[in-house]
């Protein structure tokens, strides 16, 4: 099996994807990115905590305009996971507003999003439909 | 107790596309237009304060100086996202209130026509290894792949959002409202564009992110407005034209995004408005049942109903029904973009924060011809560039 990365570093692989985010120790706040200190409270202790891997769709859009090179239409959107809210794509549904509806239930999925010079794949993810 | 401050002049020029005018030559004809506008010079000026924000680097107001007056005052540059206009407007105020100076200019300005999507508008391509870089540790450009960065796809969520929370909207009432200022433009002959939308063609339109159509979209178009604005002790030194004319600054409030969960992830631009919006009623002593027209931040169709809300114009979570009244049309109970708003008038940038506050001034002054909203005395003018910063300035027609 070729080397994987994850796209982000908020992205943990393994048997158990899933994603990860930076918690305050102060104030709870959670964060995806690198933080110098806490936007809500400046504190600056953090930890690691894994975010529930399931959702609901609180918004999105169908993207039909972007940049080159980006495939459309896509849908955006951002998916409450117990509290916390995620950016990502929906994935494994059809890409207009008769089957992506807010409220819809999805959970976390993950897929290859291509191979680099030293065979190492790249892995993503998005939000799928849940049954 | 600090000083009153007034707009003594005020200019925009006319929006679209100038392709024989550089940013300076925009800034100049506003300017100049301005000064005339309040029967002033710039040997007058005791600080300029001037905005632009696609060539924030260049130094606008110095370079404005050198056609205008090089008079040794201090020039604040700003660039501050959408409301890079207020954002002069407000640094011009404040010199004045501060008691520094009598008069000030501030300056707003972008040549935007053809520019296409402003963010998200490009994306590298993927690099030869895998190597994570930034904040996020990317290995890989994650516009497309972790949502969207562009803007109409920002602020669709957005609507989308307000719809998910109180119900109510849909394609066609978000179109609805591209529709009413599609309309309103017709009657604005410095608008953009003032051709008649109708509904079907708005609907029909290219999609860009739903629920988004083009024309729901703000038009990136060339155009400047300025401001002179002078202090109340000064103002009443002058002739009885000039007072008559001068519009009081009831309010100038300018706020960014205080932290909540997922402003990392969708950018909330309904807290920063509510709370200017809060704090400018308070200072101006007036409240949204009082406003004659209000020119909001309608960058995207989906954006002008969440700042019914923000506003307060309607009950919390009645944007869709205040709407649907018809009381934002400009024979409705609250006006709001009769100029067309950004989606029609157009939106360079930097421009439009004080752009809106002449379209209000306009009204205020009995100046505003074929669409001017009757017996105006008081309207509100809010722009919010994303990061977040929101400005709210509350105008009030001179007693003189």
């Amino acid at each position: 099996m070729a080397a994987q990365v994850p796209l982000v570093d908020y992205l943990v692989l393994g048997d158990d994807p899933h994603l990860v985010a930076s918690e305050c120790a102060e104030c709870g706040a959670r964060y995806f990115d690198r933080r110098n200190a806490c936007a809500h409270c400046s504190g600056t202790q953090f930890k690691k905590v894994d975010v529930a891997q399931r959702g609901t769709v609180r918004t999105f859009t169908i993207v039909s305009f972007a940049a080159p090179g980006i495939p459309v239409p896509f849908v955006s959107a951002v998916v409450d996971c117990d509290g916390t809210r995620v950016r990502a794509n929906l994935v494994n549904v059809e890409p207009d507003p008769d089957h992506v509806k807010t409220g819809m239930a999805v959970k976390l999925t993950t897929f290859p999003i291509g191979t680099d010079d030293n065979g190492t794949e790249a892995i993503g993810f998005g939000f799928e439909p849940a049954a | 107790m600090a000083e009153d401050v007034w707009i003594l002049g005020i200019h925009m020029t006319k929006f679209g596309k100038h392709p024989d005018k550089d940013i300076v030559d925009l800034a100049a004809d506003a300017a100049l237009h301005a000064l005339a506008d309040g029967g002033v010079t710039m040997k007058d000026m005791g600080v300029l304060a001037a905005g632009n924000l696609m060539a924030a680097a260049g130094g606008i107001g110095q370079q404005l100086q050198k056609q205008i007056g090089q008079t040794g005052i201090p020039v604040y540059n700003v660039a501050n996202a959408c409301a890079t206009g207020a954002t002069a407007l407000r640094v011009a105020v404040m010199s004045v209130k501060s008691g520094e100076c009598d008069y000030g200019l501030a300056v707003g300005v972008e040549k935007l026509a053809g520019a296409g999507l402003l963010a998200g508008g490009s994306r590298k391509d993927d690099a030869k290894t895998w190597t994570p870089s930034g904040r996020y540790g990317a290995v890989a450009p994650v516009d497309g792949r972790i949502g969207t960065e562009t803007m109409p796809g920002v602020f669709a969520q957005i609507g989308v959002e307000y719809g998910h929370r109180y119900g109510g909207t849909s394609f066609e009432l978000f179109a609805r409202i591209a529709e009413k200022n599609h309309a309103h433009s017709t009657l604005n002959p410095l608008a953009a564009y003032t051709k008649r939308m109708s509904l079907e063609e708005i609907m029909g339109d290219v999609m860009i992110a739903y629920p988004n159509t083009r024309p729901m979209c703000s038009a990136n178009c060339d155009g400047a407005a300025a401001a002179v604005v002078v202090s109340g002790s000064k103002l009443k030194t002058l002739s009885l034209e000039q007072r008559r004319r001068a519009v009081k600054i009831a309010a100038s409030v300018l706020t960014t995004d205080p932290w909540e969960e997922a402003c990392q992830v969708l950018p909330n631009v309904n807290t920063l408005t509510r709370n200017a919006a809060t704090r400018a009623y308070e200072a101006a002593g007036v409240g949204p049942d009082d406003l004659d027209l209000v020119e909001l931040h309608d960058c995207f169709a989906t954006a002008e109903l969440v700042h019914y809300d923000n506003l307060m114009l309607c009950e919390p979570g009645g944007a869709a029904d205040f709407f649907n009244s018809g009381a934002t049309w400009r024979d409705g109970r609250t006006p709001v973009n009769v100029s067309g708003g950004l989606e029609s008038k157009g939106h360079p940038i930097a421009a439009t924060g004080i752009a809106n506050i002449w379209e209000v001034c306009h009204h205020l002054r009995d100046e505003a011809g074929d669409r001017q909203i009757a017996g105006a005395r008081v309207g509100l003018a809010h722009v919010i560039g994303l990061g977040s910063a929101c400005g709210v300035h509350i105008l009030e027609k001179s007693a003189a």
